[in-house]
């Protein structure tokens, strides 16, 4: 078997140049081109390992280990030149890829809770914050926990047709007028404290937001169909100081820390001594002011006894506020018809913070 | 509701010099006085007085006369002629009644009257116009337009009419620059609807002095030894008919005045203050009459003594009676409405007067010829007055303050200041005798413990303030010995009848703002926090608001039309619906028995809005009406109901059950640019139903009931009803009717939902989940599709799957549906990707091969067959 030529200068020479030449490569193909070239089956590399074998023993250790060097400082040399190449690829690729990211994307429509009912819930809150219930009445009332538990008399101007949505029963279907159902639309949340007094007793602590009705046309300020917050706790020596304190603190939750309440001289029914309340409004438009938020005072006597309650042991107190005001006041709403007219725009802007 | 012109209020209590109109507001609203407005004045100067010089009537063209008048106003606004001199300005004046030598109101160029309506001198009829002289209308003080104000005529007494010199600033002398404040007045506090009641109230809060005019004119009256036995005229009282056993009339007093002298004037004064009040001058003894209803709160009338043939019969109408009123309406009268009558030819109570304290009618009114006066002054009950008012529209003047309770001890002193008004500016003569037909009785005693003040309000109040502050709103105070304090309420507040009402007089006059804050804190028993239904309805809230519908709030009344859009039939559902006796609108006179009615048309006002993917929702009361429900118990307020009581009120009420509902229209997916769009259909009602559904923890399932049992309001091939697991319909699911969706205008495959909510939490049990543990073993995937009948549902047949693999069966999802030639007509294939899946060992293959077969089994009892 004749020896193979094994030129140690020039396999070295090559890999060389072919190192020098994988460095200048300028793409992943090209590279390849370069391994099959100088590391293939026909390269200097590949013949003076095949030339290997044919050599004396004592050569045969120091081409061995030339070789291994030669193809070492190659791979490496490759290695390293791939990564770098791949790396610049996979840069070009994923620029290459770039969107624009601010195009809209709304697969789904928008959804939107309605202001007034998350308002409500946000003064349920409040109340259960302090440990208080939270409780709810019928909306078509009798009469009797509407009106006559609440202390007004047969006679009342509220009990007029003007103010009260009255309700056909049975009875009177037939008769002209169809009143004396006893049966109305609730003026307002108030039933409520006389149903909870009978239902639940004293200690009391109970809150009521809900939907009330009066015959007012609809109007920028006006809706017939609208909501409260009803509140009323009975227990022994609760005074009008406890009434002021949650006041004020109901206040400060719906319209922040400055926010506070006055309370002046008036005259409800199921309540007395009885009071307008009055709201500092640090935020109103125009100028920090007072306005008039709802009304409240010491649960009347006659409404404790409707109850079953001693008005001698027991005192209370009781308020109620409009939610339909409380949310034109805090965002600055014009008119009660965005409040009540369902277009899906005015409840949209809440969820998305226009 | 009253006004306040500080210029009178000065008459019972001493107003600061410097007391401006807001200051006044504030005072009176510290203590319950609510300001309702502060009127300005609407009119700017130059207004002042002006001296005819002369006046040469014109007769022009068109028939009018007009005066071409030269008018004094003084030096500092004449005119100046051309050698420099001051002279009267030329004025052209269409009023008859202008004559030279009358002193006249001119509103000179510059002034702004009420309307925005400017002076400038302006040519017309052939004269330059310096100016105007101005009517009371034009000056926003009356009405009368009859002629301009000539001030000789205006009640000025004859010095006070000498000293008006031209020039002379009108808008002061008519108080024209003034503003006026306007109060309301609580139900309450009758006595404040006065000059006598609001300066008492100006006294407390701010201490300033108060004289009570009744107090005073109560010393004036005609001591015994003056009187005769002869009364003016006889009077019965016969009630028939008594509201809550009330008698209409308790009190009815008269005085008599003669030899009045017809057309005297009223003097200005008395006109200027009745006019800032809102009252037209009429005449001396009905402006007397008003004067003294405004000033002390006692409404009194009077009639030409003349004209009535006694005795004077307060009583009932009868049925069938017929008035007419002074304001010219004829009315029918009711049994109810309490009648001031006089007896001609001896028939007693014959012939109809007036309608007690609220209107009078056309005859015994006193007249231009009237020389004799009887002057009413009279006590009704309140109920009573307030019943016929609003029975007949009438809320007058009178009828107010009677509704809302006049002083019973008071009708002496009014009729006197009438009667000496009348005397001083009439030249009356006052009888001295009064007829008194007196059935009040005195306010009942107040026991009242001093300790309630500080238990009701917190205050510190002590004993000798109390009892000042109690005697300073007039009741007299018994403070003997005890701890009980003996309170009789002066006969003005009848308001006052509890130991409460009189922690309220004394807080208020203490003020509210002394009141301590303090937060309570609520004694904890039993249960916290929201209740678990509280809860849920706020998770469904939540739940669909983030799938991407938008919560509305409706109102709940609905009409025919609603109905006959839905497919109903209205008369079944008329039948079963509440109705309101006085409906905003006549044509929704009803209340919802589902929600998707009233949410229809917010739907249908979005879309015309040219809002789109309209999709909305609503939680809220449907309301039922039981045709057989009991009726409602009239029942008493003071006292508690018994129990039996209470549930008869309950009975009788509809059922009134939470519901949400949700409409879905437009796309149910729409990107945009990414052109990805999907319109809604039954699959999106559907999702979202179950989304609900699910988050509340129901367990339920949805039936499909067969085409001709689906109600006309959805599609009969595309609507399930949800169903609890122990058979409870809790709600409906679908694709609305095409005839529905057309009627209504919505886009095709509008779809909707409706669920009981009331009924879904009355099944569940609000205990925490019981959670099942995770397998860490393998899953077996297995896919199965199977050809059933079209009649059978992917529900069913799920179901039948589920129950075959038992305890194994990890997950089923549903991944194909196919019909088509293939399988045959009447016929479905549904593939199903089952996960298998044993907690305690991994699944062999002959585990799964039994599983399967298993499953094949049950299924074909459905009529299913696997494909190969």
């Amino acid at each position: 078997m004749a020896e193979v030529e094994f030129d140690p200068a020039a396999v070295t020479d090559e890999v060389s140049e072919g190192i020098g030449e994988i460095r200048e490569a300028s793409d992943l193909e090209e590279l390849k081109a370069l391994k099959s070239r100088y590391s293939g089956a026909g390269s200097a590399m590949a013949r003076a390992s095949r030339a290997i074998g044919s050599l004396s023993a004592d050569r045969k250790k120091t081409a061995g280990q030339l070789i291994g060097k030669l193809r070492a400082d190659f791979g490496r040399a490759y290695g390293l030149k791939e990564g770098q190449l791949q790396q610049e690829e996979e840069d070009r690729r994923l620029r290459a890829e770039r969107v624009d990211m601010t195009l809209p994307v709304d697969r789904k429509p928008q959804g939107a809770r309605h202001p007034l009912t998350r308002l409500m819930e946000d003064v349920e809150d409040f109340f259960v914050s302090m440990g208080w219930r939270i409780a709810q009445g019928p909306e078509l009332e009798a009469e009797w926990y509407n009106f006559d538990a609440l202390n007004f008399g047969p006679d009342h101007p509220a009990r007029q047709m003007q103010d009260t949505f009255y309700v056909k029963g049975n009875q009177a279907r037939d008769a002209a007028g169809f009143v004396g159902s006893n049966m109305v639309m609730r003026t307002h949340t108030s039933p409520d404290q006389a149903r909870s007094l009978i239902t639940r007793g004293v200690p009391l602590y109970v809150a009521c937001t809900g939907r009330v009705f009066r015959t007012d046309e609809l109007d920028a300020t006006h809706t017939p169909v609208f909501h409260q917050c009803e509140a009323i706790a009975v227990d022994e020596h609760l005074t009008m100081a406890d009434l002021k304190g949650v006041l004020d603190k109901l206040a400060a939750a719906m319209f922040g820390p400055e926010a506070r309440t006055r309370l002046r001289p008036s005259y409800f029914p199921f309540t007395e001594p009885s009071a307008e309340m009055d709201l500092w409004f640090p935020d109103r438009k125009g100028g920090p002011g007072w306005i008039e938020w709802g009304g409240c005072g010491m649960v009347n006597p006659n409404v404790l006894r409707s109850a079953g309650v001693d008005p001698d042991k027991y005192s209370g107190f009781a308020f109620g506020v409009g939610m339909e005001r409380t949310l034109l006041l805090r965002h600055d709403i014009n008119d009660m018809h965005d409040l009540v007219e369902g277009d899906v725009r005015f409840s949209q802007q809440f969820e998305m913070g226009e | 509701m009253p006004m306040v012109d500080i210029d009178w209020l000065k008459e019972h209590v001493e107003v600061p010099g410097d007391l401006t109109y807001p200051q006044l507001a504030k005072d009176l609203v510290r203590v319950g006085l609510e300001e309702e407005e502060i009127h300005q004045s609407t009119v700017t100067g130059p207004i002042v007085v002006g001296y005819v010089v002369d006046a040469l009537p014109e007769p022009q063209k068109n028939g009018k006369v007009i005066n071409w008048c030269h008018v004094d106003v003084g030096d500092a606004y004449n005119a100046v002629d051309d050698d420099g001199k001051k002279v009267p300005r030329g004025i052209v004046c269409g009023a008859p009644n202008m004559a030279a030598g009358e002193k006249v109101v001119v509103t000179l160029p510059g002034a702004v009257l009420p309307g925005d309506f400017k002076i400038e001198p302006r040519k017309t009829y052939g004269h330059l116009s310096d100016g105007m002289c101005a009517s009371e209308r034009e000056l926003g003080l009356g009405s009368d337009h009859n002629g301009i104000i000539l001030l000789r005529q205006y009640g000025f007494t004859d010095q006070e009419y000498e000293a008006l010199k031209p020039g002379d600033d009108a808008m002061a002398l008519l108080h024209m620059d003034n503003p006026v404040l306007e109060i309301n007045i609580t139900p309450d506090r009758g006595y404040a609807f006065s000059y006598r009641g609001v300066a008492r109230e100006f006294h407390h809060s701010t201490g300033a002095a108060y004289t009570d005019p009744v107090m005073e004119l109560n010393k004036a009256l005609p001591q015994a030894a003056d009187r005769s036995d002869q009364a003016p005229i006889e009077v019965r009282i016969e009630d028939d008919n008594p509201i809550h056993g009330v008698p209409g009339c308790d009190r009815y007093y008269v005085r008599s005045v003669q030899g009045y002298q017809p057309g005297s004037a009223t003097p200005s004064w008395m006109r200027r203050r009745l006019t800032r009040a809102g009252m037209r001058s009429i005449s001396l003894p009905v402006d007397v009459t008003n004067y003294v209803m405004l000033d002390l709160g006692q409404p009194l009338h009077a009639y030409d003594a003349d004209k009535i043939e006694g005795p004077i019969v307060v009583r009932r109408a009868r049925q069938g009676e017929r008035l007419t009123t002074l304001d010219g309406k004829d009315r029918e009268l009711s049994t109810e409405d309490l009648l001031i009558t006089d007896s001609p030819k001896g028939e007693a109570g014959s012939r109809i007067l007036g309608l007690a304290g609220v209107m009078g009618g056309l005859y015994g009114e006193v007249t231009d010829q009237t020389r004799n006066i009887l002057i009413e002054s009279a006590h009704f009950d309140q109920v009573t007055i307030a019943r016929s008012a609003r029975r007949h529209k009438l809320p007058s003047e009178a009828s107010k303050r009677f509704e809302r309770g006049v002083d019973p001890q008071m009708q002496p002193a009014a009729a006197q200041m009438a009667a000496r008004l009348l005397q001083e500016f009439g030249g009356a003569r006052i009888d001295a005798t009064p007829l008194d037909l007196d059935r009040t009785t005195p306010m009942p005693t107040i026991d009242f413990k001093p300790s309630e003040v500080a238990r009701l309000t917190d205050l510190d109040t002590d004993r000798d303030r109390i009892v000042a502050i109690l005697e300073d709103i007039g009741c007299e105070v018994d403070s003997g010995a005890g701890q009980v304090l003996s309170v009789r309420p002066p006969s003005w507040r009848p308001d006052l009848g509890e130991a409460c009402d009189l922690v309220e007089e004394v807080a208020r006059l203490v003020g509210y703002d002394r009141i301590p804050i303090n937060i309570p804190s609520a004694k904890v028993t039993g249960e916290v926090g929201l209740t678990d239904r509280q809860l849920r309805k706020r998770w469904v809230a939540d739940t669909l608001a983030e799938y991407g519908l938008t919560e509305v709030l409706d109102y709940p009344f609905v009409g025919r039309q609603d109905l006959t859009a839905f497919g109903y039939d209205p008369d079944q559902e008329e039948a079963v619906s509440v109705e309101l006796a006085n409906p905003m609108a006549a044509d929704r006179p009803f209340l919802r028995r589902v929600l998707m009615l009233p949410l229809a048309n917010t739907v249908a006002r979005n879309l015309r809005r040219g809002n789109t993917n309209v999709s909305l929702y609503e939680i809220g009361y449907i309301f039922v009406r039981d045709p057989k429900a009991p009726a409602v118990p009239t029942l008493s307020g003071g006292t508690r109901p018994s129990d039996e009581q209470l549930a008869q009120l309950d009975a009788g009420l509809p059922e009134q059950r939470l519901h949400v509902a949700a409409l879905l229209t437009g796309l149910a997916q729409d990107d945009g640019w990414l052109k990805d769009h999907r319109p809604v259909d039954w699959t999106d009602a559907v999702e979202s139903a179950r989304r609900v559904l699910d988050r509340v923890g129901a367990h339920y399932r949805l039936e499909q009931p067969e085409a001709d049992q689906v109600p006309a309001q959805w599609h009969p091939g595309r609507t399930a009803q949800v169903v609890l697991d122990d058979g409870t319909p809790v709600g409906m699911v679908g694709e609305l009717h095409p005839r529905v969706i057309a009627e209504l205008g919505f886009p095709e495959h509008s779809s909707a939902f409706e669920l009981d909510l009331d009924g879904i939490f009355d099944h569940l049990d609000f205990s925490p989940l019981q959670a099942k543990p995770i397998s860490t073993f393998p899953p077996v995937r297995q896919d199965l599709a199977f050809t059933v009948p079209v009649s059978v549902t992917a529900d069913q047949l799920a179901s039948a799957i589920r129950e075959a693999a038992g305890t194994s069966l990890e997950s089923i999802e549903l991944f194909d549906v196919f019909t088509g030639e293939q399988i045959g007509q009447d016929a479905k294939s549904l593939a199903f990707a089952v996960t298998f899946r044993a907690p305690d060992r991994t699944l062999t293959s002959e585990d799964s091969e039994a599983l399967r077969s298993a499953i094949v089994e049950k299924a074909s009892g459905l009529g299913a067959q696997l494909r190969a």
